[in-house]
């Protein structure tokens, strides 16, 4: 069975280390806050300018002045603090981030990944997405394997305007998760959802893989 | 010396609006707008402006007032989504977009701010945003030319500011303002609270006044939030 949302979540959390300061997008990757192992202590930055995401807030304690990137309000912790967008993305360029975790239209074998745009059908822009790809030490892209039709979202080559070029470290879908090797331009099958057999992967998968 | 602070957002404005000019707005959603100027802007009238900010604001509130008034020409931004009017204004070839990576538009702010015409970065190598950027390498690296952002006018929104124009802003309505502050010809700020010098900690000042040239007390402030998340109260805490 393919896994759903909550878990292609769980699954990214697997990959937070204790200590990290880790960007989640929109979608999927901010459900990925729900499943931090206790004990471990991980600091969510928001690009809006702030570092220290507490949990939504209880109804009738909203504050306006508190939202998070996706624009959903959100509280402060006893660590957070606040801070200008460029100070934000001083943060996110400058390579102090540990993990960003996104959502993906597509990526390809090579680490590419396109996420923002589809040319005469939505105009939304990319906000920090092209900063997050470029600056991140470890970057993991959280996404559907293939679109309603079956089409594989996993490519030799994005045929979406990118986002970023070699840039992503794993990716985890709903059918497994596959890591890629930016150095070597390999892609390689980690592991796969339970009952979701190599055979499946294979056939819903554009871009070259190597497994085992 | 002429006092910095003005009676109100009509006030504020007299003299430093044209048509055709730069305008930058702070905000991020609908958080930290400049939502008093906004609405003087719109009475006003000024047109064909090109509006350098992260978003355009929403269904009545924000710049969104200032599109569906055809006031602006091009708007300069890193995200335009959940904007309907925005899209059929830029699908329909009546507004101008230029897509800035968010992080390339506040450094480029900053950049200009702080009379620096240009940097590199990594942002966006090897995207639509880099084509016909000079590129250079730094360390067996690729890096893209960007070059900084000025405006004619920075409106910003605070939460406390004194009379020489120093401003403190709150939690995540801070986002691009202090930037902005600092990348106009004339920076107008409006508060939720005007205090008399002396009220503020210089410790704690996040824009000096030096970077303000008007101030006024705003009213009537929206609160408005786009997305509005909650989790369930546990048993025990109702008790």
């Amino acid at each position: 069975m393919p896994w759903t949302r909550e878990q292609m979540a769980a699954r990214a959390a697997r990959e937070l280390k204790d200590g990290y300061y880790v960007n989640l997008g929109i979608g999927i990757p901010t459900l990925v806050a729900n499943y931090i192992p206790a004990g471990m202590t991980v600091t969510l930055q928001s690009e809006n300018g702030m570092l220290g995401i507490g949990p939504f807030p209880y109804e009738g304690e909203e504050d306006a002045d508190l939202i998070n990137a996706g624009k959903q309000t959100i509280t402060e912790l006893p660590t957070s603090s606040y801070f200008s967008s460029a100070d934000s993305f001083a943060m996110i360029r400058g390579g102090h981030i540990d993990m960003a975790i996104l959502g993906a239209m597509e990526v390809s074998e090579m680490g590419d990944i396109a996420n923002w745009t589809i040319p005469g059908k939505m105009v939304k822009g990319m906000g920090g997405a092209m900063d997050l790809v470029a600056g991140v030490k470890r970057v993991i892209a959280v996404m559907e394997h293939a679109n309603k039709a079956g089409k594989s979202k996993i490519l030799k080559t994005c045929s979406l305007p990118l986002t970023g070029g070699r840039c992503i470290d794993l990716v985890i879908t709903d059918l497994c998760v596959f890591e890629i090797d930016r150095k070597q331009n390999q892609m390689r099958l980690l592991e796969l959802a339970p009952d979701v057999t190599l055979e499946e992967v294979k056939a819903k998968t554009e871009a070259n893989f190597s497994h085992g | 010396m002429a006092g910095k602070v003005y009676p109100n957002a009509k006030a504020a404005l007299e003299g430093v609006t044209f048509d055709g000019m730069t305008l930058m707005s702070g905000g991020f959603g609908l958080s930290g707008n400049a939502e008093n100027l906004i609405t003087a802007l719109k009475e006003n009238g000024v047109k064909g402006l090109t509006v350098i900010s992260n978003n355009c604001g929403a269904d009545n509130v924000g710049l969104w007032v200032l599109l569906n008034n055809g006031q602006i020409r091009k708007m300069i931004s890193s995200y335009v989504g959940e904007n309907k009017l925005f899209e059929s204004l830029y699908l329909s070839g009546a507004l101008e977009l230029e897509l800035n990576p968010q992080g390339t538009l506040a450094e480029r702010i900053r950049a200009g701010g702080a009379g620096i015409p240009a940097f590199y970065t990594k942002t966006g190598v090897g995207t639509v945003v880099a084509e016909g950027k000079p590129t250079e390498q730094f360390d067996g690296e690729t890096y893209v030319r960007e070059s900084w952002l000025r405006a004619d006018l920075a409106i910003v929104k605070a939460w406390r500011g004194d009379h020489e124009g120093n401003l403190i802003y709150r939690k995540t309505a801070r986002n691009f303002n202090p930037n902005m502050a600092t990348a106009a010809k004339v920076t107008i700020a409006e508060v939720e609270e005007l205090v008399p010098n002396g009220a503020l900690d210089p410790d704690q000042i996040h824009t000096p006044g030096i970077f303000v040239n008007r101030i006024l007390q705003g009213q009537n402030y929206s609160h408005r939030i786009e997305f509005r998340t909650t989790r369930p109260r546990a048993a025990k805490e109702n008790a």
